[in-house]
């Protein structure tokens, strides 16, 4: 298993080069957090926005003395509007998770992993508070919990899980964002069921299927007994080649209703090969996650 | 031994588990190939789906009939499979081997060897003591017997006898044999007399078999020369089918090289013994020939060594007085052309013409004066071995020629105006002549009666007249006398050529004695009485395999046993020199006729084919496995396991397996990419850092050099001293380790074969900062260790003009990653002088061999693969400046390597167009 550390340094090896991410932040009010992040007015915040004549209603303590010294009239001084975004991660553990077609490929549950730290040191960087789904690690900002985050999700389902992922759908607070990292191939009812919550509390988010390259290609010929990771599904075939057709037509229906069910939801949806470079994908979430302006 | 046409099997029972093979089929056929497990999340995509066919639960056939094949082939290659396994000839006790060892086994010595090989290594097995006989060569007496590899081991020694045994001395040794034995006889095919005697001889001390090549035998008889035309018969042992053979003249052309000069074909007619072929050659042509030979046959009877019956002399005629015309029997020349014309080549001319044409004699019939020039020429021709023949005449005798002194090309001195005897003006009768000396060449020629001597020129009496004298008249005056002029001779008829002083010319003796003189060249061979008492040296000797050796100092034969013509161990056939001419000895007589040896029925006659054993089981088995790996490849590609990268990899070491590996073609891709660039090198040190410095340095130096001069090289090579061609490279950086093995001495020929063709070698013992150069740092040592063997001229360090401070930049430093001075290069030559008004001395040709140096250059060049310095220099700006002159030095390097001392002869550009100007 991975160390918490390795994985740590890997993922922010992997983020070095971004420059930082900027969350789209669209009901400031519901979840409002003082960041780094100027929201173009004036607002509460610790940069200089400007200085405006002072109006019958303000504080005699808010005018600024200095600048209302050099002119007659009374000027405040404001300071721009800068919010934090939740962003909430679910990173699918299931057993499924663990698989790889090919020892030089990593599993895809350590891409995901690696994924979705990699857009948490990303996040953090931008000043947004990263928590994980459910409600073990809420979200939250700062170096500590990005630590806490690496250890979560390293040391998490270390045992015997399902065979499918479901996405947690808990805690996730309103109008915050989401990221869902699985490879999407179980049954797909809570991930609807999740979608529609999060459409309810106003959440936005990214959906990413991860797969391996032999998942998208079936390399399999010959008498075959396919089973699940965990086993409790199973399969026998005489001739596995033939099944390459029909399992790819499936394949790309499941996709095609993933991408659906994202439209619907507001969300995006893009799969990925564990296969591919992490880059592609990372930059992919970037753009999936700039704010639209 | 079980027998299935020309295989046999040692273990046959086992053949029978072939039977097994049908069941194993039925049995192999029910059972489907294990399917695989595969963990695969995708599977609950699968759920549900249905396989469209259901028929490969069971092997396809093809696999099985794999399987059965291999199987069939593991037991029939248990069951011990022979190819052509040798039948055990049957036979114990002594056997004698009976070779008959002559020319004609000539032509398939290796296969008969071979076959008797087979033969003794068969005895050997049995224990049976061989005796090996040569009828040519035979025993003592009785037989040796010894043990069959004692022969075996002899066998490459023996070698057949370019003559023939002789058939009383071989029944006699057959006839004195004792005890019982089986015999072998090879036979070479050519019947012969005697033979059923010792057949017969044989047959009564065991049983014989003899053994026959079935290849025909050629021969060719002696050349003879009539008409004019050259007769050549081939001869054939087997008088079968109608057949062709070309036969060749073989000699030496002008330039002294031994080739074939014509070739006929004769054709032998069905049921023919013989061809005839007649030649007519160009006389110049035909005294060149010294043997012909049927080609494609090599053997000694297949080659007639020609001799000197073959040749005809070249006699030029010359007469003082041509003025008589229609005179033809008072003319001097008459009956010398009659005796002649049949024998000899007769050249017409002027003297000077003739002696172009180098003749082997020149006939001068009453001719008294030469000029000073064809004496001179004639004189020279003498020299050579030229015979002067010279007919006295009323007008030598007329003329003052060699009276006062003697003339170099008269053998006596004459006295004035000759003599006269018998003729009505004289007194006395006509002279006879006197029998030949036995020191004259014409001794033992019969002296006839009525040969008169009636004028003649009298020969000044002196003291070496007599010695002079090869013929002389009854009362004693020389008739005939003879001088040696350096190899040639000059021989006086003290009469006229004609019939005017004497009768000599119309008798039969004056023929006999032109031959005796080799003015004419006698018919034919020799005849047996002729030969009597004589001694013949031979020359040359024919060996069995029609090759003309050297004789030696082999000795003299008797002109009788040469007359008798029957070759043997003392008389081999070849060529004979006598005193005056050479009779050739061939190994087929002038009559002889050739027939195969015909063998009773009772004698089996075997072939001389020798059917190797071949056991077939490592064949057989390596098929089976070979059948199995297939098989192991096509169940993994049946069940899907060999799929992607892992089939691929399988796929590539099969066939790399299979494919040999083309060093060659790597080896010309390597010579290929050294010589389309020009291409820096490094010689490799066993040291893996030092050899990736130096790669790195001379990356370095190309890029500059690419960046800075017209040079562009391609990516620096390195070269392993001992396989590696130097030779495409025009510059080896060679750095200096301490523990660096010392170059093989093929390696060492090769690197002075490199520093002789102008490379040039950088030697770097990269330690300047700790030594001085050659003061005992542990690679200093080593350098001279490693130059020790090489070759170097004279160094010295670089002189201030020397061309590697010009060849590019203007240097005179030479840093490295250490800036010693201490860099040598070859010595000027002593004789160097600066000339008054020139920068430069006019220094060596050339490119100095070597560059030694301890400065670390390699360091300093080195860059990374993106171009960036991988060693610091020095400190600083001061330190980049360094390595900025490290590089310039560099470049110089390759300049003064690839342009010669070019720098040097631009110092003369002044002078030059100086003088070009005037």
């Amino acid at each position: 298993m991975t160390h918490p550390a390795a994985l740590r340094s890997a993922a922010e090896a992997l983020a070095a080069p971004l420059p930082p991410l900027l969350a789209e932040a669209e009901h400031l009010a519901a979840t409002v957090l003082l960041g780094e992040h100027g929201r173009r007015r004036a607002g509460m915040g610790d940069e200089f926005w400007q200085y405006r004549p002072a109006m019958p209603g303000d504080e005699a303590r808010m005018i600024d003395w200095r600048r209302s010294g050099r002119s007659d009239a009374h000027f405040v001084r404001e300071k721009e509007w800068q919010a934090a975004q939740s962003v909430v991660l679910w990173v699918d553990d299931a057993q499924s998770m663990r698989f790889s077609g090919d020892a030089k490929h990593e599993t895809k549950r350590a891409r995901a992993r690696l994924l979705a730290l990699a857009v948490a040191v990303l996040l953090m960087r931008a000043g947004e508070r990263v928590g994980l789904a459910g409600l073990a690690l809420p979200p939250r900002t700062g170096a500590l919990q990005l630590l806490r985050l690496a250890e979560a999700l390293t040391a998490e389902g270390e045992g015997e899980g399902a065979d499918y992922g479901a996405p947690e759908a808990r805690g996730m607070l309103p109008h915050s964002r989401a990221l869902f990292l699985s490879d999407f191939l179980g049954d797909l009812t809570p991930v609807e069921a999740a979608l529609a919550k999060a459409a309810d509390r106003g959440v936005k988010g990214v959906l990413l299927q991860v797969l391996d390259p032999a998942e998208e290609l079936f390399p399999f010929d010959g008498r075959t007994i396919f089973e699940s990771m965990g086993g409790s599904l199973r399969h026998e075939t005489l001739k596995a080649g033939e099944l390459r057709g029909r399992y790819l037509e499936r394949l790309s229906g499941r996709k095609a209703r993933l991408a659906d069910l994202a439209r619907m939801a507001g969300w995006h949806y893009q799969c990925h090969h564990t296969g591919d470079s992490a880059q592609a994908a990372l930059l992919w979430l970037f753009r999936a996650l700039e704010p639209l302006r | 031994m079980f027998m299935l046409g020309s295989i046999g099997f040692t273990a046959p029972w086992l053949l029978l588990g072939l039977i097994a093979l049908p069941v194993l089929w039925l049995l192999l056929r029910a059972v489907p190939p294990a399917p695989v497990r595969r963990r695969f999340p995708g599977v609950a995509l699968l759920l549900g789906l249905s396989d469209d066919e259901t028929q490969t639960d069971k092997t396809p056939w093809w696999l099985l009939l794999l399987r059965m094949l291999a199987l069939a082939a593991v037991i029939v290659g248990f069951a011990g499979p022979v190819l052509n396994p040798q039948q055990q000839r049957g036979g114990s006790g002594p056997l004698l081997v009976l070779i008959d060892g002559t020319w004609a086994d000539a032509r398939d010595w290796p296969r008969r060897m071979d076959r008797v090989g087979a033969l003794l290594e068969e005895a050997g097995r049995g224990s049976r003591p061989v005796a090996l006989v040569l009828s040519t060569d035979l025993p003592e007496s009785g037989l040796p017997f010894q043990a069959a590899e004692a022969w075996a081991a002899r066998l490459p020694g023996l070698t057949p006898r370019p003559w023939e045994p002789d058939p009383a001395a071989l029944a006699a040794w057959a006839g004195g044999l004792e005890g019982r034995f089986d015999t072998f006889w090879m036979s070479d095919g050519v019947a012969r007399a005697g033979r059923d005697e010792v057949l017969a001889a044989l047959e009564a001390h065991g049983a014989v078999t003899v053994f026959k090549s079935p290849r025909p035998i050629y021969a060719l008889r002696p050349a003879a020369f009539e008409d004019g035309r050259i007769k050549l018969a081939a001869l054939r042992a087997d008088r079968g089918l109608a057949a062709e053979v070309t036969l060749s003249a073989a000699g030496l052309d002008p330039n002294g090289v031994e080739r074939e000069l014509a070739r006929a074909t004769a054709e032998f007619v069905t049921g023919e013994g013989l061809a005839e072929v007649e030649l007519v050659l160009p006389p110049e042509l035909r005294n060149r020939i010294t043997r012909f030979s049927v080609a494609g046959s090599r053997s000694a009877g297949a080659v007639a060594l020609t001799d000197d019956s073959l040749k005809r002399r070249e006699v030029a005629l010359i007469a003082g007085r041509e003025d008589r015309e229609g005179l033809e029997l008072l003319s001097p020349l008459h009956y010398l052309q009659r005796a002649l014309a049949p024998t000899a080549d007769l050249i017409d001319g002027t003297l000077s013409d003739i002696l172009l044409a180098n003749p082997d004699v020149i006939v001068l019939a009453d001719v008294a004066k030469l000029t000073p020039d064809e004496e001179a020429a004639v004189l020279d021709w003498l020299e050579q071995g030229g015979l002067l023949l010279r007919f006295a005449g009323p007008r030598l005798a007329a003329s003052d020629v060699a009276r006062a002194e003697e003339e170099p090309l008269m053998p006596v001195r004459l006295r004035a105006g000759g003599r006269s005897v018998g003729g009505t003006m004289s007194w006395g009768e006509p002279k006879e002549l006197r029998p030949f000396d036995e020191g004259s060449p014409f001794y033992g020629l019969p002296v006839p009666g009525e040969v008169r001597v009636s004028a003649q020129v009298m020969a000044q009496p002196g003291p070496e007249l007599a010695g002079r004298t090869i013929a002389a008249l009854a009362d004693g005056t020389p008739l005939v006398t003879r001088k040696r002029v350096g190899q040639g001779q000059v021989v006086l008829f003290h009469v006229t050529a004609n019939a005017e002083w004497s009768t000599l010319p119309l008798s039969g003796l004056f023929v006999q004695m032109l031959e005796r003189l080799a003015v004419s060249t006698r018919p034919a061979r020799p005849g047996a009485a002729e030969l009597t008492g004589t001694t013949w040296v031979p020359e040359q000797v024919l060996t069995a395999f029609g090759e003309v050796e050297d004789a030696g100092t082999l000795p003299g034969v008797a002109g009788e046993d040469l007359a008798a013509a029957r070759p043997g161990p003392e008389l081999p056939p070849g060529l004979y020199a006598g005193e005056d001419r050479r009779i050739a000895l061939n190994v087929i007589a002038a009559g002889r006729e050739l027939r195969a040896a015909a063998w009773p029925a009772r004698i089996p006659v075997e072939g001389l084919i020798v059917a190797r054993e071949t056991a077939l089981k490592g064949a057989l088995l390596l098929a089976a496995l070979g059948l199995l790996a297939l098989d192991v490849l096509a169940s993994l590609w049946l069940s899907g396991r060999l799929r992607g990268a892992r089939g691929g990899a399988v796929a590539l070491l099969a066939l790399g397996l299979m494919l040999p590996q083309d060093v060659r073609a790597q080896d010309d891709a390597r010579a290929l990419a050294a010589t389309s660039e020009v291409v820096l090198a490094h010689v490799l040190t066993g040291d893996a850092r030092v050899d990736d410095i130096a790669a790195a340095g001379l990356r370095g130096l190309s890029k500059k050099l690419y960046q800075r001069t017209s040079v562009e090289p391609g990516a620096p090579i390195a070269v392993n001293l001992e396989t590696d061609q130097l030779a495409f490279f025009p510059f080896l950086y060679w750095p200096v380790t301490a523990d660096q093995p010392l170059p093989s001495d093929a390696a060492y020929a090769k690197l002075n074969r490199y520093l002789r063709g102008g490379g040039l070698i950088l030697f770097d013992t990269r330690d300047a900062d700790v030594a001085g150069f050659g003061s005992g740092s542990p690679e200093g040592r080593r350098l001279q260790q490693i130059a020790q063997p090489l070759d170097i001229p004279p160094l010295e360090p670089i002189p201030s003009d020397h061309v590697l401070t010009r060849t590019f930049y203007l240097l005179q430093d030479f840093p490295g990653r250490h800036a010693s001075r201490d860099v040598w290069v070859e010595a000027a030559p002593p004789d160097a002088e600066q000339v008054e008004g020139m920068p430069f001395r006019n220094l060596n040709d050339g490119v100095t061999p070597v560059v030694i140096g301890g400065n670390d250059w390699a360091a300093a060049w080195a860059v990374d693969e993106s171009g960036a310095a991988i060693f610091p220099v020095g400190r600083g700006y001061a330190g980049e400046r360094q390595r900025e002159i490290a590089f310039r030095f560099g470049i110089n390097l390759v300049m003064h390597v690839l342009t010669g001392n070019y720098k040097s002869d631009q110092v003369h550009v002044p002078a030059l167009l100086d003088r070009l100007g005037q």
